[in-house]
């Protein structure tokens, strides 16, 4: 019997986020390899009409589980769902994104099939026809390599913005499965009341591709302006430090490092940001990474591919005038 | 198991030891596995977070009883004292050579027969451990008691008839307010509250109240349901983290430096 890959392809107000394209990918690639198949599990309500797209991303089959009961994420919800879906294609692997979603589903559903979970994966592969996960442990300063040898699904929650999204292949089509899970909302053990959006917050940091950060260096709350200013230039984020965040400059929600997110842009500015570990923990996977600061002697240089030892009010602005000029360009 | 009388809330917090933050973690080389031999240990500070949230609702309510459950070999009994002096009344020490390398499961397995024991109307602990940084044992553990959970929780409001809890979970981009049936696992984020330090009082009260030791068989477990052998998912290496290659100071005066980084940005790394 063929080892089958199944992706819980996440979706958010009807659209995918784009981890889910990413675990989507990475799991076409891992099915090839074992001579399987792709499917897909999108789970929501009044999300029928977005499975079909992700027949361009190499999904061969999309179990829908379309509920009014699932219109918000619910642990009982969602893990009833995939679960029935994970019986009726018993896949050999189970792949979703490692969000907020994915990192409440997951375990879930890995405890409910008695099976074993790697979260925050940066890589995957598989050997001798079995999944290898790679995923950080202590902050990072260790990758550990995470099998699952007997139980199914071998599970897996892949970091967002580390795997690549493949071309879309518009010749390619998904077979629509639909999947009565017999929803009924009473079982929802919790209920969401209401969301409230953080102030400020365009796009998570997570998902940005470019973030510039602020540490103890800039002195205060409305000196992150200039931090502000270079971001939009570049059409990217504004995170902070611990440092930053604890003299209550920005919020915590902005917040990088071993107590705050973990990010993996292509391109991360930190300045007035000494390089703490516990900071490095939260983004020294990021592609590229630029460094500002005043002390020749800071750990972040150790890091950065591209360093400027001087005064970040001096260089920020001139770092936001040069990019304006190259984009106009 | 539900207590029965209506004002009381007993409260279980899971608290794990772990490496400082600070700590430097090697390989020990030919293993999958880390030197402990020069580690400080201290209380995983995501479940301090909950055991000061479990130490605020026996205070607000007067009465019931925080009892402190954690796993791990016999130093781990330092952070089950530091949680008692913090406050809570009594702890469970989960200790047998069979519960080393336990992973998420098999760790949540022997925590539930540890509850299936105690008296709780909710369980609170971190939302991740920072040595694995798995973040999973608390939902594993909610899923096999068969109680719902809410993970990553900020705030916590207690229903006055106990049988709710409204709390606020950190989303992306967003507080997510959800309500759920009690008795439930809540896990905590940083943010939830800051907690206290031991008095002076409270470590010499905390050496008097009980830490009651549990091994495998007291709780009903063989060693092949446990630890590395009742994993589901195994460690099979460690490795450090490839280093990255080697960056460079671009020199010159502040305004000339910054135009070269632009230029390297886009030249070099090709990526804006």
């Amino acid at each position: 019997m063929a080892d089958n890959v199944l992706v819980f392809a996440e979706q958010r107000e009807g659209k995918f986020r784009k981890v889910a394209l990413e675990a989507v990918s990475e799991g076409k690639r891992l099915a090839d390899k074992l001579g399987g198949e792709l499917s897909a599990a999108v789970i929501g309500s009044g999300v029928e009409g977005i499975a079909g797209s992700l027949g361009a991303y190499g999904a061969a089959k999309v179990y829908v589980v379309d509920d009014p009961a699932l219109e918000s994420y619910t642990s009982d919800g969602y893990a009833k769902a995939l679960c029935r879906i994970i019986k009726d294609t018993e896949p050999s692997i189970l792949l979703m994104g490692c969000t907020s979603t994915g990192r409440d589903l997951g375990p879930k559903v890995a405890a409910r099939m008695g099976t074993g979970l790697a979260a925050d994966c940066t890589a995957l592969d598989v050997k001798d026809g079995k999944l290898v996960a790679t995923r950080p442990m202590y902050a990072g300063k260790v990758l550990a390599e995470v099998v699952c040898p007997d139980a199914t699904p071998q599970i897996a929650t892949v970091r967002p913005n580390v795997f690549s999204v493949a071309e879309p292949d518009e010749s390619l089509s998904a077979e629509i499965v639909k999947v009565d899970a017999e929803m009924s909302p009473e079982e929802l053990r919790t209920r969401v009341r209401e969301v409230i959006r953080a102030a400020g917050a365009t796009i998570d940091l997570t998902e940005a591709q470019i973030i510039v950060s602020g540490g103890r260096g800039m002195g205060g709350a409305e000196k992150f302006k200039i931090l502000e200013e270079l971001a939009e230039a570049l059409g990217g984020a504004v995170g902070a430090s611990r440092s930053a965040v604890d003299a209550g400059w920005r919020d915590h929600q902005f917040q990088v490092g071993q107590t705050g997110k973990t990010v993996s842009p292509v391109l991360y500015i930190a300045c007035g940001i000494s390089g703490a570990i516990q900071h490095l923990a939260g983004m020294k996977t990021s592609k590229v990474i630029v460094a500002v600061n005043k002390d020749p002697e800071a750990p972040i240089f150790k890091v950065a591919d591209y360093g400027i030892v001087a005064d970040l009010f001096e260089v920020v602005p001139i770092l936001t005038e040069e990019a304006k000029k190259l984009l106009a360009e | 198991m539900i207590c029965g009388k209506e004002d009381v809330m007993n409260v279980v917090v899971l608290v794990k030891q772990v490496p400082d933050t600070e700590a430097k973690i090697e390989v020990k080389p030919g293993t999958a596995s880390i030197v402990t031999e020069t580690i400080t240990y201290v209380v995983n500070p995501y479940d301090e977070y909950a055991v000061e949230e479990a130490l605020r609702i026996k205070e607000k309510l007067g009465e019931g009883e925080v009892t402190i459950v954690g796993m791990g070999p016999d130093k781990a009994t330092e952070a089950l004292r530091t949680c008692l002096a913090m406050g809570a009344d009594k702890a469970v020490h989960l200790n047998d050579d069979a519960f080393a390398g336990s992973d998420s499961y098999a760790a949540a397995l022997a925590l539930s027969k540890a509850l299936e024991g105690l008296s709780y109307d909710l369980v609170l602990c971190g939302k991740q451990a920072v040595d694995d940084d798995n973040a999973a044992v608390g939902i594993e553990l909610a899923e096999l008691l068969g109680i719902p959970h809410v993970a990553v929780v900020t705030k916590i409001e207690i229903s006055e008839d106990k049988t709710k809890a409204v709390c606020h979970r950190e989303i992306e981009g967003a507080s997510e307010v959800v309500e759920t049936s009690l008795p439930a696992v809540i896990t905590a984020q940083k943010g939830l509250n800051e907690p206290r330090y031991a008095s002076l009082k409270g470590i010499m009260q905390a050496k008097r109240k009980p830490i009651d030791a549990k091994d495998a068989a007291s709780l009903g477990l063989s060693a092949e349901q446990v630890g590395a052998q009742g994993s589901r998912a195994k460690i099979v290496s460690m490795t450090p983290p490839p280093p990255r290659p080697a960056g460079r100071i671009v020199p010159g005066e502040p305004a000339e430096a910054a135009r070269e980084v632009v230029k390297l940005l886009r030249d070099e790394a090709k990526i804006i």
